[in-house]
């Protein structure tokens, strides 16, 4: 790879970060179908949750269609990161501190696929949800709107994932990371409104997980119409992970170069 | 003979279970995690009309939790065999062993040893919770009964698929099936409850009998035992049909 401007050398990185993740069913069909199937099987057995007073919707299917964007989200966690333990298990990350390449370039080409994953995620979990019944208040600049955040929070996740290969170097330990941000998911207003939890230290750990914020965001545009606090407490979320992941990452990349 | 070749297996596998965080912690804390997910965040549930279980949502749930960590077990124990292909080790078993259906048996010892850590920790956590407890000794003896049975068949289920394999790459295989058919049973409310295509699905799932059941015997107002134990008991019957295929495969494969 020729040492060219920072535009060239992200763009040669993103084309192989995105042919790497499209030539991979292993990686896409899963999350795809997974999340899916979950939300099938959750609107169908917590259907009756919709009779809980307060329940912002009558349409469980709805509410629950959040869901599946940010178990996408965890899933790029999980490719973005694996790609480059990969990277580095094979010696290639060692090849490429051989050239001329800005670091900045190889975090920012890498979350490419991370982006082209995120787009095909976004938009058949809102086909399908769409398909099967769910409602969308906002119509299609709503549409929009929720594809944008779910790239935007596959995105930062990504981040995460890169930040963890380059510290661990190890593809089996990204692959741990997986169940401890399910923990994330799982505690969180994932299967009801917060202010329908009514364990109490089960409200509060719920209150502060960011996961039942970024829940909200797209819970507004499905459910309740154009709420600008809930979007943009949605986007900030999203957009402070990012700048955390890629701060991290920058540090881990420096300290792995420096160790190879 | 097979008995020697059990123990020595079992041991090894509960062995490495035991001294490896690695196994030992997940085992453990997955099925709590589900539990305080389920039971926590839940428990709002149980004030939508219809839902009448007697002994509150936490005991509901933990049913589920048992009889899932009982089929989990027995996956993950499919995925060490699987792992013991992968190194050689699984060979130098069918090698050393004269009885090998004894090295399914020592597996399936294994799974069930590490399904009683788990279980034990998962009730210890759930009484401490507050979960209320309405069967007696009888009952919850069937309540455990079920789920060793449970953790049996999946331990036979994921050692068929291992001994096909002999991957690791063959974990979803064990697994996801697995996560199906526990997932479109009643997980959340009981079956009554459910309408739609859940409810059709729910109501032939063999795994809806185990659930009702286990729920009464905790709430401890039995229901469709017959049915639970004859499925329960019908269906590592099924899967050790299944594991010895996968043995013999594994024995053509050399």
């Amino acid at each position: 790879m020729s040492g060219g401007a920072l535009p060239t050398q992200v763009g040669q990185l993103a084309r192989r970060s995105v042919l790497r993740t499209l030539r991979q069913p292993a990686q896409i069909v899963p999350a795809l179908i997974f999340p899916l199937f979950l939300l099938a099987v959750n609107s169908g057995g917590l259907k009756d949750a919709t009779n809980l007073p307060g329940f912002p919707t009558d349409s469980y299917l709805t509410f629950a269609l959040a869901v599946p964007f940010m178990q996408g989200a965890l899933f790029s966690v999980m490719n973005a990161g694996t790609d480059l333990a990969r990277d580095i298990e094979t010696g290639f990350l060692n090849r490429l501190a051989l050239t001329p390449l800005r670091g900045a370039a190889l975090l920012s080409g890498l979350l490419a696929g991370a982006v082209v994953l995120g787009l095909v995620q976004a938009a058949t979990y809102l086909t399908v949800g769409l398909i099967a019944g769910a409602e969308l208040v906002t119509g299609v600049p709503g549409a929009l709107t929720i594809v944008a955040l779910a790239v935007s929070i596959t995105v930062a996740f990504g981040s995460i994932g890169l930040f963890a290969a380059l510290r661990t170097g190890s593809g089996e330990a990204v692959q741990s990371l997986f169940p401890v941000f399910f923990v994330f998911l799982f505690i969180s207003s994932m299967a009801l409104p917060l202010d329908l939890l009514q364990t109490d230290w089960f409200h509060a750990v719920a209150s502060a997980n960011p996961v039942s914020y970024l829940l909200g965001a797209f819970r507004s545009l499905l459910i309740e119409g154009w709420d600008l606090g809930a979007l943009a407490l949605g986007f900030g979320i999203a957009a402070t992970i990012l700048v955390i992941g890629m701060t991290a990452a920058s540090a881990a990349l420096k300290t792995r170069l420096v160790r190879t | 003979m097979t008995r020697n070749v059990a123990l020595a297996v079992a041991w090894r596998s509960i062995h490495n279970f035991l001294s490896n965080p690695a196994f030992l912690v997940p085992a453990i804390v997955f099925p709590l995690f589900f539990f305080v997910a389920f039971a926590g965040g839940l428990s709002a549930i149980a004030g939508t009309p219809g839902f009448d279980f007697p002994s509150g949502y936490t005991a509901f749930q933990f049913v589920f939790v048992l009889l899932q960590s009982a089929a989990f077990g027995g996956v993950f124990t499919g995925f060490a065999i699987a792992r013991d292909f992968e190194i050689g080790f699984a060979n130098r078993y069918l090698l050393a062993a004269r009885s090998r259906g004894g090295i399914v048996v020592g597996y399936t010892l294994a799974a069930l040893t590490r399904a009683f850590v788990t279980w034990t920790v998962l009730t210890v956590v759930a009484l401490v919770a507050g979960m209320e407890v309405g069967g007696a000794g009888v009952e919850l003896f069937g309540l455990y009964g079920l789920a060793v049975l449970v953790n049996v068949a999946a331990t036979l289920w994921a050692a068929g698929v291992a001994m096909r394999v002999r991957s690791i790459q063959g974990g979803p295989l064990m697994q996801f099936p697995t996560f199906l058919i526990l997932f479109l049973a009643p997980v959340y409310v009981p079956l009554s409850l459910l309408s739609g295509w859940i409810h059709a699905v729910a109501s032939v799932n063999p795994v809806t009998a185990l659930l009702e059941a286990g729920r009464g015997f905790i709430s401890g107002e039995p229901t469709q035992v017959a049915l639970a134990f004859a499925v329960a008991a019908l269906l590592p019957i099924l899967f050790a049909l299944w594991a010895r295929g996968g043995l013999k495969r594994a024995e053509a494969s050399g």
